[in-house]
């Protein structure tokens, strides 16, 4: 069975650490800040200038002065800093972000994002989703393997234009969690389930499969 | 012995000298520490072809969604749009130019423009089309564009609190591109909910010093939640 959002998530926050600093897109990634195990600290990074945060305010806390990235009402938990934006991507740009994940239209086995643009349609912008995948290091991506009509998403080069060269390295789908190495994806597990031949028909990038493909476990 | 003292009685005067086809740099992160009495006021003014450098252009009806209204914005540097249905018009039928620009670039354009720096060097946009005709260079084995600043003519910021000298502070998320936009700007304008007496402010805690503001003036604000999300349970 094909990962649900959720699970989708729940597999993305076993890659928390302890301490990290993790800048979650909109989307499923958003998701993540649901499933942080309890044992673990991480603080919420959102672009806009926020450093800590928190849950969404209760009706009497809504404050229009607070927000988060997707312009959604948002808390600061205890710990948290609040400063510009040129600070915000001061630390995003410098490498500072242990962690990012984000959605994409398309990866490819060159490590090539595709996220922001469709031409021919309706074109909103970037927002900063290129200043992420060109500052982070480590970054997750996540997406459904193909489109509703079949299209595989991981390819041999993106079709669309691209929101940064060369800096995805790890890419979650609904089938199959992938590393990108020396020009190939790594297939590393498969969603419950799944089969590997399913993922295979599914991946049109050059695709390594390992003798042994575990199945994905979840972060409670 | 007034000097310093940046205050202003009107909006009229807030906005005094502005000019059709200049430049105007604005802060705010959609709806939130928008300047929007300072663009009521450039709407009321009427002033046209004007280019503008905001990370998003308001929505139907509020912030800068208004000077949509009357076809006033020419150019629009910025990270998001098409919050708003009159902008997808004017930019489809191509009345409006729209330059996306990262986020973080919009930042630090504003950020160098306003420190003296011409343009920088930045690994974002890199082989995307961003990137395209701009000038390459490497550094370290990575490859990195070379982004130009911008000055605006006017900038124009919201704060919380001022001073008469023109110390501003930002309240919570509110800060995002204001601090930046103040340096940006030949003519600096900062609309704050409150003009406290010089001293209240604490000088360590100045987010924006006097220096690089013009003009102060007190408004009141709607302060409109564009996605209200709140805790269930």
């Amino acid at each position: 069975m094909a990962l649900t959002r959720e699970q989708m998530a729940m597999r993305v926050a076993r890659e928390l650490e302890d301490g990290f600093y993790v800048n979650l897109g909109i989307g499923i990634p958003t998701l993540v800040a649901n499933y942080i195990p309890d044992d673990i600290d991480v603080m919420l990074q959102s672009e806009n200038g926020l450093l800590g945060m928190g849950r969404f305010p209760t009706e009497e806390e809504v404050d229009p002065d607070m927000i988060n990235a997707g312009k959604q009402t948002v808390t600061a938990r205890p710990g948290a800093a609040i400063f510009s934006s040129a600070e915000s991507f001061a630390m995003i740009r410098g490498g500072h972000v242990d962690l990012t994940v984000l959605g994409a239209f398309e990866v490819d086995q060159h490590g090539n994002i595709a996220s922001w643009m469709i031409p021919g349609k309706l074109i909103k912008g970037m927002g900063g989703a290129m200043d992420l995948v060109a500052g982070a290091e480590n970054i997750i991506c996540t997406m459904t393997h193909a489109s509703k009509h079949g299209e595989s998403k991981l390819l041999e080069q993106c079709s669309l234009p691209l929101t940064g060269a060369g800096c995805i390295n790890r890419v979650l789908t609904d089938l199959a969690y992938l590393e990108i190495e020396n020009g190939a994806f790594v297939l590393k597990e498969r969603a419950p389930g799944v089969s590997v031949e399913e993922i295979v028909e599914k991946t049109a990038g050059k695709l390594i499969v390992p003798e042994h493909v575990p199945e994905m476990t979840f972060a409670e | 012995m007034a000097g310093f003292d940046k205050r202003v009685k009107s909006y009229e005067e807030a906005m005094a000298g502005i000019e059709s086809g200049m430049t105007v740099i604005a802060g705010g992160f959609g709806l939130c520490g928008i300047p929007e009495n300072l663009i009521a006021e450039i709407k009321r003014l009427g002033v046209k072809d004007l280019t503008v450098y905001s990370n998003n252009c308001g929505v139907d009806g509020f912030g800068l969604g208004l000077l949509l209204e009357d076809k006033q914005i020419r150019e629009i540097h910025a990270s998001y749009v098409g919050e708003n249905a009159l902008f997808e018009q004017q930019m489809l039928e191509g009345e409006i130019e729209v330059v996306l620009t990262p986020q973080g670039t919009l930042a630090e354009k504003m950020r160098a423009g306003g420190a003296g720096i011409p343009a920088f060097y930045t690994a974002t946009g890199y082989g995307t089309p961003i990137g395209e005709g701009k000038e390459v260079r490497e550094f370290g084995g990575r490859h990195y564009i070379l982004e130009e600043s911008v000055v605006g003519d006017f900038a124009i910021v919201k704060g919380w609190k001022a001073d008469r000298y023109g110390n501003v502070v930002y309240r919570d998320t509110a800060q995002n591109f204001n601090p930046m936009a103040a340096t940006a700007g030949r003519i600096t304008v900062v609309e704050v909910e409150e003009i406290v007496e010089p001293g209240e402010l604490n000088p360590d805690q100045i987010h924006t010093p006097g220096i690089y503001v013009d003009r102060i003036i007190q408004g009141s604000f709607e302060k409109r939640i564009e996605k209200r999300t709140v805790h269930q349970g």
